[in-house]
């Protein structure tokens, strides 16, 4: 069991997630530099930056016929579910609440998205953002059941869902090399409820945006931000669910779920990056043909290992 | 129970009912979906406030879901395109209000007739565990079963509602690939 977090962990948490969602940013635009061959800079990887004073002060658009509270509460939802989900995420021993049920708080806050993204495209009252937010559903069912399984296997290896039970149980071997199958697909989960990359349907080039694409001001900075406050949530919580959490030689434990985190992050950036983008129809089938038998089998052999014990 | 819990108890039981009669008085069917959505995830903190921390943050989960799935079909099949008109839950309206009021009534007055147990042994430090063991061991036979029959339930309806059959799609003889479907998608083809 991890401690309980003291009252400034209840501040400290939101603005570290913060942190490693403007360090993702910044590696993005930083990698978009290189690769257009621009030279690699400070000012590069500031960029992304520069707009969120002018986003706060713009003028919020409007639509006729827009649900502005549907809609708003959708942008509020995504990045408000993301800093939830901290709550269960040990950082080395310390966890803001070491929830008994920690991994479904996880799971549920990650679902809030559904809600979050689904109100963001209905809001506006405009053709191509609801198309997003129908995508972002029909790429929910595909993602959705393996990544639960893939949750499930990492709880059934502990046979717990305290996600620090879950980090302790570790001891010696990472989930990841054991359950190989479990950690792959959860960081595509954490790339599909970021809808970022190869899951970047919803809000999509081909959609002129997609639920971004009518979102201006302090509203479309939010949804933004819950995008990519989601993509280091996940992150972070890779390292106790599969990287042995704060284990690790010669480090203190904070150290070492720091350097987890940011070896993820840098992952799932850089496959976003690469991987070309999946529609969500032909996602829905690999997820329900393959993934998901695929996963059922990687849930049994920690249940036969534990058995066996 | 804590003063908190008793607060926040208070809070979610108002809060709950409250969204519910939204759902009445809203007028469009994305608000009524969410409203409805709130107050179930209301009713998931009453039962994790009561003690059952599993169930009620399973409740958030798949009522989330289930609700965006809802909206998807109820605006789908909504009299009007889109369901963009406004709209109203209610459908007759004296039969309805004298049911829920009477339903409300009885609900209500059985709290106060019902003689509750006292508690005896102390309560357990897991419920999450209690309740696991509780499904798990003596039901276990009964949720196998139910799983089956859900399953074979989805799987037959989904097989009774689609007009195209593996005939139609790999040929007589059932070796026609890649598949004849109006669009191709995913695995192998």
């Amino acid at each position: 069991m991890g401690e309980p977090g003291a009252w400034w962990t209840l501040l400290a948490a939101p603005a570290m997630l913060l942190a490693l969602a403007v360090l993702a940013v910044a590696f993005t635009a930083v990698l978009d530099a290189r690769d257009a061959g621009r030279p690699v800079t400070v000012a590069v990887a500031v960029r992304p930056f520069t707009g969120v004073p002018r986003a706060v002060l713009a003028q919020p658009r409007r639509l006729p016929g827009a649900d502005v509270l549907l809609w708003r509460a959708g942008a509020v939802l995504v990045p408000v579910a993301a800093v939830l989900s901290t709550l269960v995420i040990p950082f080395g021993d310390t966890v803001l609440a070491d929830l008994s049920v920690g991994v479904v708080w996880f799971n549920a806050m990650e679902v809030l998205t559904w809600a979050g993204l689904w109100l963001a495209g209905w809001g506006p009252d405009a053709a191509f953002s609801l198309v997003g937010g129908y995508r972002f559903l029909a790429q929910g069912l595909a993602y959705e059941l393996p990544l639960m399984f893939a949750l499930i296997s990492t709880a059934t290896g502990a046979q717990s869902l305290r996600v620090t039970d879950i980090a302790a149980a570790q001891h010696g071997l990472w989930y990841a090399v054991w359950m190989p199958v479990a950690f792959v697909v959860y960081l595509a989960g954490v790339l599909a409820f970021s809808f970022t990359g190869p899951f970047g349907y919803p809000a999509g080039r081909d959609l002129a945006g997609g639920v971004l694409g009518e979102i201006g001001g302090v509203d479309r900075l939010l949804l933004q931000a819950g995008r990519w406050l989601w993509l280091a949530a996940g992150a972070a919580m890779a390292a106790p669910l599969f990287l042995g959490g704060g284990a690790g030689p010669v480090l203190p434990d904070w150290a070492w779920s720091l350097v987890k985190t940011l070896l993820v992050l840098a992952v799932l950036v850089l496959a976003a990056r690469r991987l070309p983008m999946i529609r969500a129809d032909r996602y829905v089938e690999l997820a329900w043909v393959v993934l998901i038998p695929l996963t059922i089998v990687q849930v049994l052999v920690p249940a036969l290992v534990n058995l066996n014990r | 129970m804590s003063t908190t819990d008793l607060v926040l108890l208070g809070v979610l039981g108002v809060l709950a009912p409250a969204c519910g009669v939204l759902v009445f008085t809203l007028d469009s069917m994305a608000r009524v979906t969410f409203a409805l959505l709130a107050s179930l995830c209301c009713v998931g903190g009453v039962v994790t406030v009561l003690g059952l921390p599993y169930l009620g943050v399973v409740i958030v989960l798949m009522m989330v879901m289930e609700m965006l799935i809802m909206a998807v079909f109820m605006i789908a099949y909504m009299m009007n395109p889109a369901g963009l008109m406004p709209m109203s839950m209610l459908h007759n309206k004296g039969g309805s209000l004298v049911v829920s009021a009477v339903v409300f009534a009885a609900l209500v007055a059985g709290i106060f007739a019902v003689p509750w147990p006292g508690r005896t042994g102390v309560r357990p430090k897991d419920t999450t565990f209690q309740a696991g063991t509780a499904l798990m061991g003596d039901q276990m036979l009964t949720m196998v079963t139910l799983g089956f029959v859900l399953l074979a339930t989805m799987v037959g309806a989904t097989v009774l509602a689609t007009h195209r059959g593996r005939y139609d799609r790999f040929g007589d003889d059932l070796d026609q690939r890649p598949a004849k479907d109006p669009a191709g998608a995913g695995v192998g083809r």
